[in-house]
């Protein structure tokens, strides 16, 4: 019996002193925090993607109590209420980011722009850049290697197995700014959501003249330029063979698109145009006369 | 002409070594002690290999397609087939089957399919089953069957191997000393231990057919009996009664499988020469510090089951000679 | 015992399938493309128009900077057009095309074959001869010959080394060049030590080329000052480092260390031909030796090809494209650069045309590493290829930088060792760019 109390004894004043230790040092040797800082961290999303343009969610916290002002602070992964909170924590005034989503300039898939070669290096689309113009003819397009789906972390951009090109999840997608920044070839952009989640951007990066760029994908852009004409607000411009929609200008009429002859231009989120065929218009008319005499007899 | 170039950059050659290969030679160099074992333990012997290999592969696939949910599972590359011999060679002939099953299963579970299969696990997985087979079940891990009967398995004969009998020795047993074997059977393998561990001649044989083939280099194995042979001889040479020849040392116990098979594992082994021969010396002065001063007869397991933990800390000291590196 | 470089090296077989054939003279092609950037440094300039008329030898671009050099017309014709052509690297780069018209050469080329032995010119008529003939090393590396033969004031030069090894299995130009030109290669070594101010030269010579020590040795024992070494077949004997540790038993310091801070200037036996060329018959680069070949190539040869010919007509002077081409290499298997198609210009450092077959060129899966170590006694630069290809992966680019991988040499011989079929230096050569960018960013700042 007595070796046990003993042992008890001696190891629960051990205990005690240890503790009573660990208390004083953790009180004398405690690093000043603000409070705010732990409040600020508790309310963001946490993903760490530097989309703010800091090192992580821990910085970006500290950054905005420990600045004077919230200029240039501005979390892209979190909504609009977060921001708000948080300026209610600091007690300053926050800016309003325009809603952004990733947008993947290429639509080189499988069908439009066909494999001449077999690219069977490490799977990665900095190492392919580096290699080789790549498997296709035009030696600006998505490589298909995947960096900009492994860097996401927000699970909103996947490669599409059928077309070889990654697809942005508009709901996901937090504008961030990762997938841009390890895309190689420059192919992601950041483009304003607009109203309706709707966009129109000309879906290619290819540099090249017009005849090369044509042989190498069906849908590239050739630089022929009939996109800048129609385009009443001088949203489009040209430069080395390619056009370059400005997404503060575009006023999203949807006339650059009927005009460039190789579908290089897409509109996201439209309803689709109705096309009106000689044979529908001489069924519509009746009909429309029809509803026009309902109405003003009724 | 082929459809479309392959476009990737240099080397655009390879030697042909695959990871299959080099298991493939490891298991052919392993044979010549496998036959050894069923010639002086018999049936004990083919039961207690085939089991262990059966149980290796088969918790290797149920681990990497049920829990890990690997879509190919890499049972076919011969690394747990390997496991599984090295395992038993580590056991006694009479050991029960379920005693090989809950070896396989640490073995390959615990010692690697944890850490992420193949290349990933820090320490020997057979190494790892026997330690844990050897402190469960003390009694059963040491009892090994006099060697010659064909026919029986868990009901064999046990009696006292040359290791047990040198520990008597240095303890100071002069009559242990009469009963221990000459060094031709010792050499041959016709006395008691593991399954593996019996016939030097035929691990040697082993490890000329991994040097031809070039699966190891000479380091570890050199390294390891050498320093063995250093420290024992000169404790040989201070007290001829107390300490036996070190010839004995480097013949008995599972100082020659570890040296040629278990260290030189390449995953848990130093990756630079420099590194392998520090790990070697390491491994033979804790088997010596394990036999003579430690209270197991064996050392070799422990010894290069530490070794293994140090491994990583070898490989950043030991980095090869660098090109044009201009001495201070 | 032979000499040889003690770290590393591999021994892949040397398949020296065209050693045997004697150099043929190809074919003029019917349009010549001249890439603009040919060598190491800025891409030449071109200073002629569409609608030029050229001449053999005229020249066409110039270069930029000290570290560049000139481009001279190997056809004669009219200037079809400046546009961008998919080169040896992969990617498309400006050209100049020539469409040819007969075979007309400058006049003040020496087209004849007497041999002339005496070099009466200075030191610096030497260098601009060199620099005017647009001569870059055709070894493959195509560095500016004139900037090498002019190192940096500092380093006191003692020995030339002619790199005649040819470690790279298939080629052969070299091996047949020192058979059939030895005298006009032997007068060319005695130009460059007269550039160099040095009065010892060695021809390094892989064993497995015993008719070509043989002449070397026969013709260099009537000259004072020349030796020739045979060195044991080992890849990469040929490289830089390698050859000046085997044939002096210097080891060069890492970079931005260059041969020259040991006392050695290397050349490609097939630069000191140019050489002679450019300076005894004012002939600039415009043709070179190409060894078109491959395990299933009807008729390996060894071919003199004007610069901007097609590869595609080099593939038909061979017997055309066998059927189980996978892979059309420029170089040797274990260094050269991969084709994307055959339009392909033959340019300075096409030092052969190798035509893999499926079974040779496939990669395997890449599979876990093994830790076998078999990298490490591989790498020739006593580096850790594993570990540097673990660090570029997580982009640890400090690890790499601290592990010695700007010595790497990319020679290859990592990855044709390793069993797992780890595409190791496609990850060194990520992390030496990165960590390339990192070091040139930290030598702005200071």
């Amino acid at each position: 019996m007595l070796p046990i109390l003993t042992a008890i004894l001696v190891l629960g004043v051990i205990g005690l002193i240890l503790g009573i230790v660990l208390y004083v040092v953790a009180r004398k040797f405690a690093v000043d925090t603000d409070p705010r800082v732990e409040q600020i961290i508790e309310i963001l999303p946490g993903a760490n993607c530097g989309g703010c343009g800091l090192p992580g969610c821990a910085a970006f916290a500290e950054a905005c109590v420990k600045r004077d002002s919230m200029e240039g602070l501005n979390c892209p992964a979190s909504s609009s209420e977060v921001m708000q909170q948080i300026a209610a924590i600091t007690g300053r005034a926050v800016q309003e980011l325009t809603p952004k989503v990733a947008v993947v300039r290429c639509n080189g898939s499988c069908e439009n722009r066909p494999r001449v070669n077999n690219y069977d290096g490490a799977s990665r689309c900095v190492i392919a850049a580096m290699q080789t113009g790549g498997e296709t003819g035009c030696f600006y397009g998505c490589l298909g290697c995947g960096d900009c789906v492994t860097v996401c972390r927000f699970d909103a951009i996947h490669m599409n197995p059928e077309t070889g090109l990654p697809e942005v999840d508009q709901e996901k997608c937090t504008a961030c700014g990762v997938c841009v920044k390890a895309c190689p070839r420059g192919i992601i952009e950041l483009r304003n959501k607009n109203k309706l989640d709707r966009r129109i951007y000309v879906s290619c990066v290819n540099k090249d003249k017009g005849p090369v760029a044509k042989k190498a994908c069906a849908v590239a852009c050739i630089g022929c330029g009939k996109c800048v004409k129609v385009c009443s607000f001088d949203a489009i411009t040209l430069e080395n063979n390619l056009a370059y929609i400005d997404f503060e200008k575009c006023r999203l009429c949807r006339k650059c698109i009927d005009e460039c002859p190789q579908n290089s231009i897409w509109a996201v989120n439209f309803p689709p145009k109705r096309v009106v065929t000689p044979a529908a218009e001489k069924i519509i008319e009746p009909v429309k006369e029809s509803v026009e005499q309902d109405k003003q007899d009724n | 002409m082929a459809e479309k170039l392959y476009i990737s950059t240099s080397p655009h050659i390879h030697s042909g070594d695959t990871i299959e290969r080099n298991m493939r030679w490891v298991i052919i160099a392993l044979m010549p002690a496998l036959v050894a074992s069923f010639i002086v333990f018999g049936l004990g012997a083919l039961i207690v290999t085939a089991t262990s290999v059966a149980f290796c592969l088969l918790f290797e696939w149920l681990i990497a397609k049920f829990l890990l949910k690997i879509k190919d599972t890499t049972i076919s590359d011969g690394s747990a087939v390997i496991t599984g011999i090295l395992l038993a060679f580590n056991l006694p002939s009479n050991i029960p089957i379920y005693m090989i099953a809950m070896g396989a299963l640490i073995a390959i579970g615990v010692g690697k399919m944890a850490f992420g299969g193949l290349g990933k696990n820090p320490f020997n997985p057979a190494l790892v089953g026997r330690v844990f087979l050897l402190i469960s079940f003390p009694a059963a891990m040491t009892s090994w069957p006099v060697p010659h009967q064909f026919m029986a398995y868990t009901d064999a004969v046990t009696g006292a191997t040359p290791l047990s009998l040198m520990s008597l020795i240095a303890g100071g047993d002069a009559s242990a000393a009469a009963q221990l074997p000459g060094l031709s059977s010792l050499f041959l393998g016709t006395t008691g231990g593991c399954l593996g561990e019996v016939s030097v001649l035929a691990l040697l044989l082993g490890l000329v057919i991994l040097l031809w083939r070039k699966v190891i280099t000479w380091h570890i194995p050199i390294s390891i009996l050498a320093t063995v042979a250093v420290l024992t001889g000169i404790m040989w040479f201070v007290n001829p009664v107390l300490y036996v020849n070190p010839l004995y040392h480097l013949c008995t116990g599972g100082l020659m499988l570890g040296a040629i098979f278990m260290a030189t594992d390449y995953v848990t082994s130093p990756m630079t020469t420099k590194g392998m021969v520090w790990y070697g010396i390491g491994i033979g002065f804790l088997t010596v510090l394990i036999r003579y001063f430690g209270s197991y007869p064996e050392g070799m397991s422990f010894a290069i089951l530490i070794m293994n933990g140090v491994t990583p800390l070898i490989n950043n000291w030991c980095k090869p000679k660098r090109f044009g590196k201009i001495a201070k | 015992m032979l000499k040889t470089f003690k770290i590393g090296g591999v021994h892949p077989e040397p398949n020296k399938i065209s050693a045997g054939k004697k150099i043929v003279t190809a074919a003029l092609p019917k349009q010549a493309v001249f890439p603009l950037s040919q060598h190491i440094g800025a891409p030449a300039v071109p200073c002629v128009q569409r609608g030029d008329t050229v001449l053999v030898g005229t020249r066409i671009a110039d270069p930029v900077g000290f570290v560049s050099a000139a481009i001279h017309s190997s056809v004669s014709g009219k200037v079809a057009k400046i546009d961008t052509v998919v080169d040896t690297s992969g990617f498309r780069k400006p050209a100049i095309f020539i469409d040819v018209e007969g075979d007309k050469w400058e006049s003040d080329i020496d087209r004849s074959d007497t041999l002339i032995l005496q070099c009466t010119i200075s030191q610096q008529e030497i260098f601009d001869r060199i620099k005017n003939a647009g001569i870059v090393g055709l070894g493959g590396a195509c560095f500016p010959t004139h900037v090498k033969l002019m190192p940096p004031k500092d380093c006191k030069i003692d020995t030339l080394i002619i790199n005649a090894a040819e470690c790279e299995p298939f080629l052969t130009a070299d091996h047949r060049l020192m058979l059939e030109y030895p005298d006009q290669i032997i007068v060319g070594i005695r130009i460059m030590l007269k550039a160099l101010g040095i009065e010892y030269a060695v021809i390094g010579i892989e064993e497995n080329k015993p008719d070509a020590i043989a002449l070397m040795r026969a013709k260099t024992s009537m000259v004072s000052g020349i030796e020739v070494v045979p060195l044991k077949m080992k890849y990469p004997q040929g490289g830089e480092k390698q050859l000046i540790e085997a044939v002096t038993g210097r080891r060069v310091p890492p970079p931005p260390a260059l041969p020259a801070s040991v006392g050695c200037v290397v050349q490609n036996i097939g630069t000191v031909f140019a050489v002679y060329e450019a300076v005894q018959k004012r002939k600039p680069l415009i043709e070179r030796i190409v060894t078109v070949t491959g395990k299933s190539v009807q008729n390996p040869s060894n071919l003199k090809v004007r610069l901007g010919t097609p590869i595609s007509q080099l593939i038909e002077a061979a017997g055309g494209l066998p059927e189980d081409t996978s892979k059309i290499v420029s170089g040797g298997p274990m260094m050269g650069r991969p084709l994307l198609g055959t339009d392909v210009p033959v340019v300075k450092g096409t030092s052969g045309i190798l035509m893999i077959p499926e079974s040779d060129a496939v990669r395997h899966k890449e599979r876990t590493c093994i830790r076998c170590g078999k990298c490490i006694t591989a790498c020739p630069m006593g580096l850790e290829p594993y570990l540097l290809a673990v660090a570029s992966e997580m982009e640890d680019w400090e690890r790499a930088e601290e592990n010695w991988i700007m010595s790497c040499i990319e020679c290859g011989c990592c990855q044709s060792t390793c069993p797992s079929r780890r595409p190791l230096l496609d990850w060194v050569r990520l992390a030496k760019n990165r960590v390339n960018d990192i070091i040139r960013a930290r030598n702005t700042k200071i």
